[in-house]
């Protein structure tokens, strides 16, 4: 239907829908009207864990990647950064209440019925209960240091979800196969970028190459299996981090040699956290998730009963 | 299944009549993202939508229109179900809404990307070039591969010098 201006648009009866999104409640399930069949034989608070590890992971990366608005090199970066955060922010929304689904002792207690579970999840869970990696929750540095971490962390996910889109769960399958080529996007342009700058100046190959140095000792912790994995594997529900390394080596170096950087030695990964440990799958995280998460929960929190 | 019926008719008219919130020149079933309507007896429409990115937002805009369209063609009981996989191609826009795009200054998707077996593809040169759709030539560049909305990618014309949007392949 056509409106003369958006306002009209935005003020037409939703139908029972609640209200539009300018000003409304409307925020539907994530899952709302997605085949959710859970397959049997499954271990569900393992399959749930894993999950949520991946909605984590997202969903911080998503936050980070948003600060970046009103302080990218251009404006064209600002909308490309904020697009990469909102598919980011979809995949989130979906695996959270994806895990919820699985696993409802996930759900903090104590909060408000009304609240979904994605928003329980992601605004009422202390960073301890958080299973992203700590690639994710990483404070900012300079550009070069956002274009290391963003091609390091698009392309181990993008490994990973070409992985699942062959899980036996219907909801990770689906969520997984939607997300491949949105990441590959992402991965792409981090890429681009990692090239640009790597075969650019001798200040931006600096800095690139500086941003990879100090992600790389966090790389390690992304190939390491945890039991939760471990079990989800066998169930035929997740996939085994391990498996995707050559796979990320691989698209490392080739970058790598592209942009005229040295690649980190894949053996150097993670001096000085050995041995090879999960850390934030398992919920061990730096001060910086915490302070991450005091911003991104501060409305939530501050309005348990609010409704928008 | 649906028998097809007068009903049914109505129903898919009005449920094909919505259009994109964000690419109104395009209706749901231009987009491909409208997978289909049923009426379940004896009066209940179910209608399957797809959305286009993870995160597109414009998802509960289009449940709400969709909604609103079949309760003003007479249909109070309306269920609005998302299906996820087969995930949403831009190969699934119409030709009439390919023209639809062109015409109103938007250059349509090059074919999605084929990946055979193995990781996918790397992609570090430039993607394919786009045709103007103002001046119709081959000559444009890539300004950026993220534009005002998920679906899109901005670009610019060296034949006439102007810039313009393109829904990108996926």
């Amino acid at each position: 239907m056509a409106f003369d201006n958006a306002y009209e648009a935005l003020t037409e009866d939703a139908g029972g829908l609640g209200d539009r999104w300018a000003h409304g409640t409307g925020f539907q399930d994530a899952l709302s009207g997605v085949d959710d069949t859970v397959p049997a034989g499954v271990d569900l608070t393992a399959a749930a864990r894993h999950v949520l590890g991946l909605a984590d992971d997202a969903l911080v990366m998503a936050h980070r990647l948003s600060e970046w608005c009103t302080h990218a090199p251009e404006l064209e970066e600002e909308v490309a950064l904020a697009n990469i955060a909102l598919d980011l922010l979809g995949q989130a929304r979906s695996l959270l209440a994806r895990a919820a689904q699985l696993d409802p002792g996930l759900r903090p207690a104590g909060v408000p019925g009304h609240v979904p579970d994605e928003d329980a999840l992601a605004f009422f869970r202390a960073a301890e209960d958080y299973r992203n990696v700590r690639l994710v929750e990483a404070p900012h540095g300079d550009f070069g240091h956002l274009v290391a971490r963003l091609l390091v962390f698009s392309t181990w996910r993008l490994a990973l979800l070409d992985r699942l889109s062959g899980s036996r769960d219907p909801v990770v399958a689906a969520v997984a196969a939607k997300a491949v080529p949105e990441v590959a996007y992402h991965r792409d342009h981090a890429a681009g970028w990692a090239v640009r700058l790597g075969d650019g100046t001798d200040e931006s190959h600096r800095r690139v190459a500086e941003g990879l140095a100090e992600v790389w000792p966090l790389v390690e912790e992304l190939f390491a299996t945890t039991d939760a994995e471990r079990t989800a594997v066998a169930d035929g529900t997740g996939v085994d981090p391990a498996t995707t390394r050559a796979e990320f080596a691989d698209v490392l170096s080739r970058v790598c040699d592209q942009a005229t950087l040295d690649p980190p030695g894949m053996d150097d990964r993670g001096a000085g956290d050995a041995p090879a440990v999960p850390r934030g799958r398992t919920g061990q995280h730096t001060a910086a998730l915490r302070d991450l998460l005091a911003e991104m929960q501060s409305v939530a929190r501050a309005h348990p009963e609010g409704r928008w | 299944m649906t028998v097809p019926s007068p009903e049914l008719d109505r129903a898919r008219a009005a449920a094909g009549a919505v259009v994109d919130p964000e690419l109104p020149m395009l209706t749901l079933v231009d987009l491909g993202v409208l997978r289909s309507v049923e009426i379940e007896p004896p009066t209940r429409v179910v209608v399957t939508v797809t959305p286009t990115y993870s995160g597109c937002p414009a998802l509960v805009e289009m449940r709400a229109d969709l909604v609103a369209a079949l309760h003003r063609a007479g249909f109070p009981d309306v269920d609005i179900r998302t299906a996820l996989a087969p995930p949403w191609s831009s190969d699934w826009i119409t030709p009439e809404g390919r023209a639809a795009l062109r015409e109103h200054g938007i250059a349509p998707p090059g074919p999605a990307p084929r990946r055979g077996r193995g990781p996918v593809p790397l992609r570090l040169d430039p993607p394919p070039a786009a045709r103007c759709p103002r001046c119709d030539s081959p000559d444009t560049d890539q300004l950026a591969a993220f534009g005002a909305t998920a679906c899109r990618a901005l670009r610019r014309c060296r034949g006439c010098g102007e810039p313009f949007e393109q829904v990108r392949e996926l």
